[in-house]
């Protein structure tokens, strides 16, 4: 039967599937790809070609200098002497050989050699200490840990007793206890009472105490002044220091700012608006140049420090105002059901308004870190040698002097993987809360 | 009540400056080092070498006076200044001493309340052209680019000149030294003028050194000195004489070579014999011990040693002498008697 009918011809279908044809070249694989992303019409088309051509032409100037990179001389006159000799003069070769000689400059400034290692421990402290702030997959208890470092962090880069950290450290061991006693009694003289007696053992006892138990006890690492500090080490300290302090700092801000309590409302707008309204290099000056003058001379307090607390106050008003936004992003109800649980005001903000709202400042609050970051270069223009500063210090030096692109490059490249690896958390840490959201 | 708190408070740091400032000798010695302000680094004249280690002209002069002092040329800590800032930090108390080739105006030695304690640096403006421009002298260069940094007194200077001799220019703003060596090589302008020490530091480093050549023409005068607070006349005195014994080391014969020799017993020259402290009590003058001036030369040399070490025709930098040579060789330097 078959047979008969696979003999009949018949004009009107096909009795035997058509062997499977390739797609046109057009439809499928690279040209596929690249007629529809690259060429779909003509002026993209067009627009391609001529993104293309800027692509090649930079990496064509770019990459020969980077490529023919010479690492290894003692001076630019040297490094022209081995590009002659190998490239020919006209030859376009980067000198990377000042990274490779000054390197260490560039990460530690003037930090002894002897006493790397402490920069360094402190470093990796620094990451440990921020781990498990950072990651909620390591066990909670680790927490404790984290808030020790700062004070250890402190006592390794600045050296000397081991008592004054240590003391300044037990001000918030005294905090938690007054605040635990006086909590008893009424929540306001609680808080009074906890920033005065705090306030007062960190002016009067701490410093004191600890000269007390150091004599008695000596224990202790060379002390190294903060002029000594430079190249990223620098930026780090000022930039690491002013995020872990403006945080809190902004928060409170934000609910003062919030606040009903007309004096904190006032004294907080006034606070954000006048350090907002002014640039930063005006209060690095303030910081490095006024202070001088108000202080006793002799009193010699801390550039580095005075410049901390500068950055510090400058981005927790911004932060002030990226965690208000969130505030304000929060629903009323949230509001009004806190209240309605009976939650007294910090209850009602530790539980279950403040979540929300850094929550969906992440965005916000990660952007003012990573211009704060950065910003710190901005020190350069009081005399300390951040790696800014110290291109013009190895420039100075006969070696080196005439040199910029190779220092440049390697310090841009330095600050990206700093602030991309910043911007990348912010975006997993909103992943993550935002599955958890659902 | 803010305000009154806020003003008790200045008025109290002033009386505090006021009375600190009264002995800055003391003070450097109980301290146990100098606070000596230089620049964050200026080709020659001050920069850290790979070990962090400060070098340069201006640094030499910080070394000799705290070696006069302690007898160590390592008891300094240096402040690097900015432009902005230099001056603040020398009155404020933050350093002692600002060696960071400052000019020596009668604003700054009035008004602004310092006395420079001498002259370590004769300088003055000039120009740098292509070679291939084909100019001799600045007179030729109507109509010519020029390279300028702005809020400097090299632009106003430069503004002085042409206008006298009655030639145009079109002065192209830059912010740093950097940034006009970038901008005078791509061509951006025909002229580069600063200080003749940058001119020739800058053209140290060129590819092509040969290729660039400084007019004759010095525009202004620039005497670079370190200066101290107003106020303290031990202190300024004291620094002033570290200076001029370095200047006279020179003028006499006294080098790091012969120091040794020449201090282990009167020598029959009584000058040498009374700055050496062998003879004479002139340490006793300034509050320090008999060996200071040998201590501050035995530092870096004398004068001569250090402008040949840091700035000098055998450096990249190759600076010849000139108004910076001896009087005894027709320069400027001419530091009074020891007597």
């Amino acid at each position: 039967m078959s047979d008969t009918d696979s003999q009949v011809t018949n004009a009107y279908f096909r009795e035997t599937m058509l062997a499977q044809q390739t797609p046109p070249v057009t439809e499928t694989g690279a040209i596929k790809w690249l007629r529809e992303n690259l060429f779909p019409t003509w002026l993209n088309g067009i627009m391609t070609i001529v993104a293309l051509y800027a692509i090649w032409f930079i990496l064509s100037h770019i990459g020969p200098w980077f490529l023919n990179g010479i690492w290894d001389a003692q001076s630019l006159s040297e490094c022209r002497e081995i590009r002659d000799a190998t490239l020919g003069p006209d030859a376009s070769a980067a000198c990377f050989a000042v990274i490779s000689d000054r390197w260490q400059q560039l990460v530690f400034g003037f930090y002894p050699q002897s006493a790397y290692w402490r920069p360094t421990l402190a470093f990796f402290l620094m990451l440990a200490g921020l781990a498990p702030v950072l990651f909620g997959a390591i066990p909670r208890r680790w927490l404790t840990a984290s808030m020790l470092t700062p004070f250890v962090i402190y006592f390794l880069l600045w050296g000397g007793s081991v008592w004054v950290p240590a003391f300044i450290a037990l001000g918030f061991v005294v905090g938690g206890l007054t605040a635990r006693v006086l909590g008893r009694l009424n929540q306001m003289v609680a808080l009074i009472g906890t920033v005065l007696i705090v306030g007062l053992y960190w002016a009067f006892i701490a410093v004191p105490l600890a000269n007390a138990v150091h004599s008695i006890l000596p224990i202790g690492i060379m002390a190294i002044p903060s002029s000594e500090f430079g190249g990223f080490m620098l930026s780090v300290v000022i930039g690491m220091a002013a995020i872990i302090l403006s945080l809190p700092l902004g928060i409170v801000l934000a609910l003062a700012r919030a606040s009903d309590l007309f004096l904190v409302n006032k004294l907080a707008i006034g606070f954000i608006e006048i350090i907002r309204g002014v640039p930063l290099i005006v209060w690095l000056f303030t910081a490095s140049l006024l202070l001088n003058y108000f202080l006793p001379p002799g009193t010699n307090f801390d550039l580095t420090l005075r410049v901390i607390i500068m950055v510090t106050l400058f981005s927790a008003a911004y932060i002030a105002e990226v965690v208000r936004g969130g505030l304000a992003a929060v629903p009323k109800g949230q509001y009004e059901g806190a209240d309605s649980l009976g939650l007294d005001y910090w209850q009602s903000m530790r539980l279950i308004v403040l979540p929300q709202a850094l929550k969906i400042s992440i965005p916000g609050i990660v952007n003012t870190f990573i211009g704060l970051f950065k910003d710190t270069t901005l020190v350069v223009f009081i005399g300390l040698l951040d790696p800014l500063g110290l291109t013009n210090s190895i420039r100075a030096s006969t070696d080196w002097n005439g040199i910029y692109w190779e220092l440049y490059v390697f310090i841009g490249l330095m600050f990206f993987i700093a602030c991309y690896a910043m911007g990348r958390y912010s975006m997993y840490l909103e992943r993550k809360l935002q599955r958890e959201n659902r | 009540m803010k305000n009154t708190v806020f003003l008790g408070t200045l008025t109290v740091a002033g009386l505090c400056a006021a009375a600190a400032s009264a002995a800055t000798l003391d003070d450097v010695k109980a301290r146990g080092n100098l606070n000596c302000g230089v620049t964050t680094g200026l080709t020659g004249f001050a920069a850290p070498d790979a070990n962090g280690v400060w070098e340069g002209f201006d640094v030499d002069v910080c070394r000799a006076v705290a070696a006069a002092i302690f007898g160590d040329k390592n008891a300094v800590q240096f402040v690097p200044t900015t432009g902005e800032t230099r001056f603040t930090a020398l009155s404020s108390g933050e350093i002692d001493l600002l060696a960071r080739n400052t000019t020596w105006t009668m604003s700054r030695d009035t008004d602004l309340s310092f006395d420079f304690i001498g002259v370590n640096y004769y300088d003055g403006q000039g120009f740098m052209v292509p070679k291939n421009l084909g100019v001799t002298s600045a007179k030729d260069l109507d109509g010519a680019t020029v390279c300028i940094q702005t809020g400097t007194t090299t632009e106003l200077n430069l503004a002085d000149y042409f206008r006298a001799n009655n030639i145009s220019y079109e002065p192209v703003p830059i912010q740093t030294n950097a940034e006009a060596q970038q901008q005078y090589l791509a061509g951006a302008c025909d002229v580069y003028t600063t200080d003749a020490s940058g001119l020739a530091a800058t053209r140290a480093t060129f590819e092509a050194p040969a290729d660039h050549v400084l007019l004759p023409e010095i525009i202004s005068k620039e005497p670079l000195g370190p200066l101290v607070r107003h106020g303290d006349n031990e202190w300024g005195d004291l620094t002033m004489w570290v200076l001029n014994a370095l200047i006279a080391a020179e003028e006499l014969g006294i080098t790091s070579a012969n120091i040794a020799d020449m201090s282990a017993a009167p020598t029959n020259n009584p000058e040498v014999n009374r700055i050496l402290g062998t003879e004479g009590e002139l340490g006793a003058m300034i509050g320090l011990e008999n060996d200071w001036a040998k201590n501050a030369i035995m530092a870096g040399g004398n004068y001569g040693e250090i402008f040949e070490r840091n700035i000098g025709e055998n450096t990249p930098i190759g600076l010849a002498r000139g108004l910076n040579a001896q009087w005894t060789e027709g320069g400027l330097l001419y530091a009074p008697p020891f007597r």
